[in-house]
């Protein structure tokens, strides 16, 4: 009964694999675990920065790499900036995505597989609630950061911060009154 | 000597021994005096409770409550700190102050942050918490938040006179503020520094006051009572973050349930360098510093 049962699942399961990757046009490789998409709050655009395509829309694409000087020229790239420029990350295809090196397009929502290529340490440390911050229940409901709502992707390293005030040094006097 | 005289009080040695013998049974066997928090019946406990509301309410102005909800079954508490992470932003020891009604002056902190120096290592005798820099992270310096070591074979309950401080089921140890009588033997025996101390009454702004206590964690204190972090009792026995953790802005503090093998914490312990302070001291804690780089 119990084995049946498995069988069908597992059939049931290579059939929704073949057709997925039939549909995507891919090799069907070995079938991976579906990892649930943790629940993020909104990504952080810049003011009406978003959606890229009410401006980029009616633009021809250049792929040449180039320094911006019309637009965007407030971004500064410091991410391996040597290798690295705009359309690695963003889309040339559709301009309101990221892709991966794959060309797999992926929404701002799931940036964190864009990071996770590289980072992928990383990413396995976020999945697992080690790596960033989260805030809620330690038993349960849990709220997730995306990459980018810490790092600045342009610019991951953080910026030092002002401490808070020292603690006061214990003084003869100021104790109890 | 008059061997009449002591039958003069009859009293013989043997009906005093008796007397009081059946005095301490019987102080013993009734339960006489004050009670402990759980020792208390039900009923008691809440009036007791409900007085300190009242009590409190009337002081900072605005309704207090004081929850005296006890150890989940399962359950034991463990925290660990990225110190790869850390910035020594102080954001925590805040945080801390906020929500646990720690007074504001004279001034006490549970958390202290250290500044060391990366080419020393962990170096408590070099260790400086009183650093004041424009910027932080200083240039070799790396930083180690110290609080309440929630020690699993803890020396400082093992001192109290009083019973005044003990180790919850959960693994908090907690301090009963009505029972403590100020002799500061835990704060001797602590090797982490760790408790303070109420010289004087401590003072919370009324509208700064954190209405949502605990009877064995951030109510407020009385002068002349030690305290120390307790995990924040009131929000992780809800089932929510210690304070610390959620206002972290390097996402260093990680918490959870050292029983549940799918929590945050196991994972560090299984896939991570962890470490305790003062490992040598044999004292256990259930606070782990590590690197996750």
């Amino acid at each position: 009964m119990t084995g049946g049962a498995l069988i069908a699942l597992g059939a049931a399961t290579l059939a929704a694999t073949i057709s997925a990757s039939a549909r995507s046009g891919q090799a069907p490789g070995p079938p991976q675990t579906p990892v649930e998409r943790p629940e993020v709050p909104p990504p952080p655009f810049s003011e009406g920065i978003f959606p890229c395509s009410a401006c980029h829309a009616d633009m021809p694409v250049n792929r040449t790499r180039r320094a911006l000087s019309d637009m965007h020229t407030d971004i500064v790239l410091r991410h391996d900036e040597e290798h690295r420029w705009c359309l690695d990350c963003h889309s040339a295809e559709d301009r309101d995505v990221l892709h991966l090196a794959s060309r797999e397009p992926v929404p701002f929502e799931e940036s964190y597989r864009l990071c996770g290529q590289c980072h992928g340490e990383k990413l396995r440390d976020w999945r697992a609630g080690v790596h960033g911050r989260r805030t809620g229940e330690w038993n349960g409901h849990k709220q997730y950061l995306l990459c980018a709502h810490c790092h600045n992707p342009h610019q991951p390293r953080f910026a030092p911060v002002a401490p808070k005030p020292a603690p006061r040094r214990p003084s003869r006097g100021s104790g109890a009154r | 000597m008059d061997p009449a005289a002591p039958k003069s009080t009859g009293i013989t040695r043997r009906k005093f021994a008796t007397a009081a013998t059946a005095a301490a049974a019987g102080f013993v066997l009734t339960g006489c005096g004050p009670k402990r928090l759980y020792e208390m019946p039900r009923d008691r406990l809440r009036k007791a409770l409900d007085d300190m509301e009242r009590e409190y309410s009337n002081t900072y102005g605005k309704a207090v409550t004081v929850s005296d909800t006890g150890a989940a079954p399962g359950v034991l508490f463990g925290y660990a700190l990225d110190l790869s992470r850390c910035i020594g932003c102080r954001r925590c020891v805040y945080a801390c102050v906020e929500e646990n009604n720690q007074s504001r002056e004279p001034q006490v902190h549970w958390i202290r942050v250290l500044a060391m120096e990366k080419e020393r290592g962990i170096d408590f005798a070099h260790a400086d918490p009183y650093y004041q820099p424009e910027l932080v992270p200083e240039e070799g310096k790396f930083y180690v938040p110290v609080a309440c070591q929630q020690c699993r074979n803890a020396p400082c309950t093992k001192v109290c006179p009083t019973g005044a401080t003990w180790t919850e089921p959960d693994g908090i140890v907690v301090i009963d503020y009505d029972w403590c009588i100020g002799c500061r033997c835990c704060m001797a025996a602590c090797p982490y520094g760790a408790r303070r101390f109420n010289w004087a009454t401590p003072s919370i702004p009324p509208d700064e006051l954190q209405p949502n206590t605990h009877y064995l964690g951030n109510r407020p204190r009385p002068k002349g009572v030690v305290e120390k972090c307790t995990f924040c009792i009131q929000r992780v026995r809800a089932g929510r973050y210690p304070a610390c953790v959620e206002v972290c802005p390097v996402g260093a503090r990680k918490f959870g349930n050292l029983l549940d093998p799918d929590s945050e914490i196991r994972y560090i312990m299984e896939h991570k360098r962890v470490m305790v302070l003062k490992q040598e001291l044999n004292t256990v804690p259930k606070f782990f510093y590590f690197y996750a780089t």
